[in-house]
Parts: structure tokens; C-alpha cells; sequence
């Protein structure tokens, strides 16, 4: 294995963003290019990822390539999928050897429509899809059953809830921040029972943009490589009714083949857009309870969907380049019920 | 007369309504084509597999060994809630208009258990995990998942009355028409593209100091990935550079068959312009030939590319070809 290191990160997230996806990600690719120390034109890859429904514009994908530049001819790669996904994408390209470096990004712009709604596009197109569950509906069954099985309690539900809004505070990035107590918040109504508003995303417009270079790049231009130590991901099967709800195996065996419990872990930064996949995710990845997890806030107080998953590893990175830490997890999830899931060990220089 | 400056000004970023539709005819396979069928009939069945037991809606393949599936199991009506969402505010999709669960249903002989509707009345308190439930049956089934309306409590279930069309061949394809909403935003420069049209101006953009003109403004220049952040008034003239003759309907488009399109490098433009070409002979259409945008009546002006009726012919020179080649 090549040792593969996040050389630099920026990212953008807003409340209903009127700009273009273009004049979105523009200058959160011009931050990140600028803070890797490398020319635009000697990274040797780029890849994203993207979904143009989410904005209903098609093409977006396409013309999102003037944003980060793409003349001369670049080579270039998008999955629709979470920009962790185009992460992956370019980590293997660069251990084939074929380049040096790689720009990854993403971007999300949800608020022209109902997303919520939009997410049954995932589904089934037979025998789901056509009755239109929304993603709350379709995770509120999961939330249930992990309520009757006793795998999560109501009240720790409100505990991720109020520490991810809190923690959101101190993160400029966040766009749901407030100090309230777990009790208040169990308080306020449902919105999909057994979801209250808190439980659910705090949807936001964005754009994420990550450089990422082999050992003797970054050594070259960043002050404290984060080296990429593991990469793993998985999926569970496509249909609800198949799958045991209250468990992530896919999540499990990545974080197993990513080596995270090869070594002490120092934080985790987890994909988790409803309250009680925090803690199935601290379950199937075996992190301890006291460790600290979303310090960012997470999902709960920035949903740039198809970038929030990148922005916890690149919220992860950055935190281990300050020198808070030496090793974290990071993780990113999609689907329904968080049916896809990848984990990546980071560790500092 | 509106300048570049107040229309810069005045550009709070366009918002207008935008709907996707696709109507969407899937094939079913041997599979799905059986389970359908079996809708249509009042009859739910399942598969058995190895390691899942038996599934329903039938899958084509084991989920755990991927093997192929083809032991078909007759399961339900009734079954068990295994877990519920409660939706208090139906979205304009679905397909209840009351207060209503999705739920996860295990049917009787089933293994896995299946999404559907749970219908009791708008009553949140009548439902509950374990809750026994039965089909409300449509009367119009014709093998779609909605020929089940929802589930109700087993109590109030009646049996499937007979099919009404009586058809029996197989049910091969299905229709999922699909239909989104958005409140679409053009983003700022092209919001001011569109604000210079209602004012016969045409705005492209470029980096500042640079001297290609991108329009439609797209943002940022692809070749350096700076915002093309200085708004420019090209000519409403320009020079053919490809066009392509259309003699095939589409459906919003009321144009006379067949028609023009064109590909148009403005004056003073750098990013050829996709529009229609009117008032010329088919035969007379060519590379190269002068153009000028048509403008509707004063009164019609708007922020749309709908501004520009049409581009027609003008009595200037072709260009050659070696003038514009690397717009082709």
C-alpha cells in the first residue's frame, strides 16, 4: 500500500444558498487549492461526487467542472454517491500508481426541493418508491425498532441531539447551534413519531473540497500529514424488510477491514443524520462510550447531503493536523437506513 | 434605458418553478411479473430463500449468496406491524390524505417483512407494534403495489373483491410515473443574464481583465477556475457556427415542423449560443452565416431566454470558417 496523506480541506455549508452550485463551489475549491501549496494543474486526478435530483437541474455534475477548473483537459471522475466515495476513488488511483495527488469534491444543494421526498428515489422503483415514503418515514421505522428493541432509548436520542447542537456552537460551519438540555428537547413534538425535529438532518446547501497526495508530496506541502492508515466500505442489502434494522453489519465489517481497533483511537467523526444512528454507529464500530464523537456537531447541525460524509473526514483531518489528536475514525453513510457504509482511519505525521 | 450596473444592482437571485417528469414504464422480469399478477388477483406470494427464508415483494435472488430465486410461497393477507412511522402531515405524493404509518408488515408465512401503509383513521393511538393487520384491497387492480390501498386492522379487513378489468395476462411492465417540484434558484450571474434579456441586452461574463466572454455567464472560467465575476454586454448579431435541422416532435415545444437550431457565436462572445433559427429556407442554413437575435414586442419582454423569439438571417458576409472553426 502506497502511504496516501489529506493534504488539505475546505468546506461550505448554508441554510438555502441562492448561488448556483457553480458559484458554491468556486471559492471553497479555490481555498482548498490554495491551502495544499500545490498548482492547480499539477494535481494529478480529480473526482467527485454528486446527485443532480437533489436540485432537479440536470447536468449540474457536468457544469460544476468550471468551479474547479478543467483546461488543459484534466482527468476527472464523478460518483453519485457521497464525495467519501470520490475519496475512495482517488486513494486507489493513487495506488495504482498512475498519479501523485487527486482534488476530491462535492456538493449538495437541496433546498429548491423537498428532500426529504426526494430521497424515496433511493428505494425500490417497483414495490417502494411508488408509495413515496420520505426519508424521515423510511428512518422512523428504524428508529422504532431500535426504541422496542431496546437498542436506543428515547432519552439517549435527545442526548445526541443536544451535545451535536451544543458542540455546533464553536463550529462555523454549522447551521443548526443551541444549548439545550436533552429533557427540553425531549419536550417538543414529533414531527414523524418517532422522530422530533432534532432527530432529523439539519438539511444546508454546500460544497466540500479535499487534496490529497502521496508520502513524498505531502511531506513536502503540509506541515503535519494526515496519513490515510485504512479505507473500507460496505453495503447491507437493498430492501428494509430483509435487513436487521437495529444493526449496521456493512458498517461493522468496514470498520473491521479499515483496522480501527488495530490502535487507540482518539475521536470519531461519524455520518449520523438521525439521532439514534449515533449510536448504532458507535455500536457496529466499536467505539467506547466516553470516546468523543461529531465534535463538528455532525449531521444534527450541517446536512450538506453528498458532502456531509466527506466533511467528517475532512472535519477529522483537520482537527489531527492542529495536533488535536493522533488517530481518528472517520466515518460516511447513505441509503436508506444508512445501508452504505465507509470508514477510513486517519493518523497524524 | 437599463444599464449594466443597475441590472448588476437589482439582482436578487431569480427563484421560478421548476417540475421534473418522467413517466416511467419498468419491466418486471419473471419475478415481479408473478407478484403483480398475484396483486391484480387479490393474492400476495412471497419467495423462498436460504438464508432469509421467504421474502416478499419476491426478490430475484438470495440477498446473502446472490443465488438465483424461483420457489414461489403464498403468504398474508394478514400480518404483524413490526414497526411504524407515524405521518401526521402527508406529503402531495402520498397516497393517503389523512394521518396515516408507513410500517414494516411481516405477513403471515413471510420471513422478512415488507414497506406499505397502515390506515387507521388518522388515530396515532390505534396503532402498535404487533398490531395484527389485513389489505384494504382496490377494486381497480391492474398488478401495481398500490392495488393494495394500505393495511387496516385485521378486524376491519374485508376479502379482495373480484378484479374489474378481468384481465389475466401477465403483468410484464408497470407504470411509476415520477413528477418533483423544486423552487428552482438561477444562481447570480445567470440571474443576471436573464435580467439583461427583459431589457433586449445580452450579459456574458469573464474573469476580470481576461478576454474571453462566457455567455450565458457560467460562473467561473473553466480554464482557471476564477469567478468570471465582471459582466459584459455582448451584441445581439452573430455568426452560425452549427446548427442542426429538427423534423421530430417534442412534447413543450410548439414550433413548426421541421425547424432550425442553432449554435450562435455572438459578437464579442466567446461560448457559442444555443438558440432558434426562423425566416430562412431549410437549404439555405450554413455554416458561417450572419444571424440577429428577433426580440418579442416590448411588451412581452421578461427575465427568459423566451425574450429572444428567434434569431434570423441578416444581409452581412459569411465568415469563413477558419474565423470561427474552434467554436464548431
Amino acid at each position: 500500500m502506497r502511504d496516501v496523506a489529506i493534504i488539505s480541506f475546505a468546506q461550505s455549508n448554508i441554510e438555502d444558498d441562492i448561488r448556483s452550485e457553480v458559484e458554491i463551489l468556486q471559492p471553497v475549491a479555490a481555498e482548498a487549492v490554495k491551502q495544499s501549496g500545490m498548482a492547480r494543474t499539477d494535481i494529478g486526478f480529480t473526482c467527485s461526487g454528486s446527485s443532480d435530483w437533489l436540485q432537479g437541474q440536470p447536468f449540474a455534475f457536468v457544469m460544476a467542472l468550471d468551479a474547479v477548473g478543467s483546461w488543459p483537459p484534466i482527468k476527472e471522475s464523478h460518483v453519485e454517491q457521497d464525495g467519501a466515495w470520490a475519496l475512495y476513488e482517488a486513494w486507489v488511483k493513487i495506488q495504482t500508481g498512475e498519479v501523485e495527488s487527486a482534488l476530491v469534491y462535492s456538493f449538495g444543494k437541496t433546498s429548491p426541493g423537498d428532500i426529504t421526498q426526494v430521497q424515496a428515489l433511493q428505494t425500490d422503483p417497483y414495490c417502494v418508491t411508488p408509495l413515496w415514503p420520505d426519508l424521515d418515514s423510511i428512518t422512523g421505522l428504524q428508529a422504532r425498532a431500535c426504541l422496542e428493541s431496546g437498542v436506543v432509548t428515547e432519552t439517549q436520542m435527545a442526548e445526541v441531539a443536544s451535545r451535536s447542537m451544543r458542540d455546533a456552537m464553536n463550529n462555523p460551519h454549522a447551521v443548526r447551534k443551541a444549548d439545550r438540555s436533552p429533557e427540553d428537547l425531549l419536550g417538543e413534538p414529533y414531527r414523524v413519531s418517532p422522530l422530533r425535529d432534532h432527530d432529523c438532518p439539519a438539511n444546508s446547501d454546500g460544497a466540500t473540497v479535499m487534496v490529497i497526495a502521496s508520502a513524498e508530496l505531502a511531506r513536502e506541502h503540509s506541515r503535519r500529514p494526515v496519513w490515510i492508515r485504512g479505507f473500507d466500505h460496505r453495503i447491507d442489502p437493498p430492501a428494509l424488510g430483509v435487513r436487521d434494522l437495529t444493526q449496521l453489519p456493512s458498517a461493522a465489517t468496514a470498520a473491521e477491514k479499515a483496522g480501527v481497533a488495530k490502535d487507540k483511537i482518539d475521536f470519531a467523526e461519524v455520518t449520523a443524520p438521525y439521532s439514534h444512528q449515533e449510536v448504532l454507529l458507535r455500536n457496529a464500530l466499536g467505539l467506547s462510550d466516553d470516546l468523543k464523537v461529531n465534535e463538528s456537531g455532525g449531521s444534527l447541525a450541517a446536512h450538506t447531503l453528498m458532502s456531509c460524509g466527506l466533511n467528517r473526514i475532512g472535519d477529522a483531518a483537520m482537527r489531527i493536523a492542529a495536533g488535536n489528536g493522533d488517530r481518528a475514525v472517520a466515518h460516511a453513510g447513505q441509503g436508506p437506513c444508512l445501508q452504505q457504509n465507509l470508514v477510513v482511519v486517519l493518523e497524524g505525521e | 434605458m437599463a444599464s449594466i450596473e443597475s441590472i448588476v444592482r437589482d439582482s436578487q437571485p431569480l427563484k421560478g418553478p421548476h417540475v421534473i417528469e418522467y413517466p416511467f414504464r419498468r419491466s418486471c422480469g419473471p419475478i415481479l411479473s408473478e407478484f403483480f399478477g398475484a396483486l391484480r388477483e387479490g393474492r400476495i406470494v412471497g419467495i423462498r430463500s436460504k438464508t432469509a427464508g421467504v421474502l416478499v415483494p419476491p426478490s430475484e435472488y438470495d440477498p446473502v449468496t446472490a443465488e438465483a430465486l424461483d420457489e414461489f410461497v403464498d403468504v398474508g393477507p394478514g400480518g404483524e406491524v413490526v414497526s411504524y412511522s407515524w405521518v401526521s402531515k402527508p406529503r402531495p405524493l402520498q397516497r393517503l390524505d389523512h394521518p396515516f404509518a408507513f410500517a414494516l408488515i411481516k405477513l403471515d408465512g413471510a420471513d422478512a417483512s415488507m414497506l406499505h401503509m397502515v390506515d387507521v383513521g388518522g388515530d396515532e393511538s390505534a396503532i402498535q407494534v404487533g398490531m395484527r393487520v389485513a389489505p384494504r384491497w382496490s377494486a381497480e387492480r391492474k398488478g401495481h403495489i398500490a392495488d393494495i390501498e394500505a393495511f387496516v386492522a385485521e378486524a376491519d379487513a374485508v376479502a379482495a373483491p373480484p378484479v374489474l378489468s378481468g384481465e389475466d395476462k401477465p403483468v410484464r411492465a408497470i407504470r411509476t410515473p415520477l413528477r418533483l417540484e423544486y423552487d428552482f434558484t438561477a444562481g447570480r450571474e445567470q440571474t443576471i443574464f436573464l435580467r439583461g434579456l427583459a431589457h433586449k441586452m445580452i450579459l456574458g461574463a469573464r474573469r476580470p481583465g481576461d478576454d474571453l466572454v462566457y455567455v450565458p455567464p457560467r460562473g467561473a472560467d473553466p480554464r482557471t477556475a476564477e469567478p468570471t465575476s465582471e459582466i459584459v454586454e455582448v451584441s445581439d448579431k452573430g455568426t452560425v457556427v452549427t446548427y442542426s435541422i429538427v423534423r421530430v416532435p417534442s412534447e413543450n415545444i410548439d414550433l413548426e415542423l421541421p425547424y432550425v437550431c442553432i449554435n450562435v457565436l455572438l459578437d464579442g462572445s466567446n461560448l457559442p449560443f444555443f438558440h432558434v433559427l426562423q425566416k430562412c429556407e431549410l437549404d439555405e442554413v450554413r455554416l458561417g452565416m450572419r444571424v440577429q437575435a428577433q426580440w418579442v414586442p416590448d411588451a412581452e419582454l421578461s427575465a427568459s431566454v423566451t425574450s429572444i423569439a428567434f434569431f434570423a438571417p441578416i444581409d452581412e458576409p459569411d465568415v469563413p470558417y477558419e474565423d470561427f472553426k474552434e467554436y464548431c
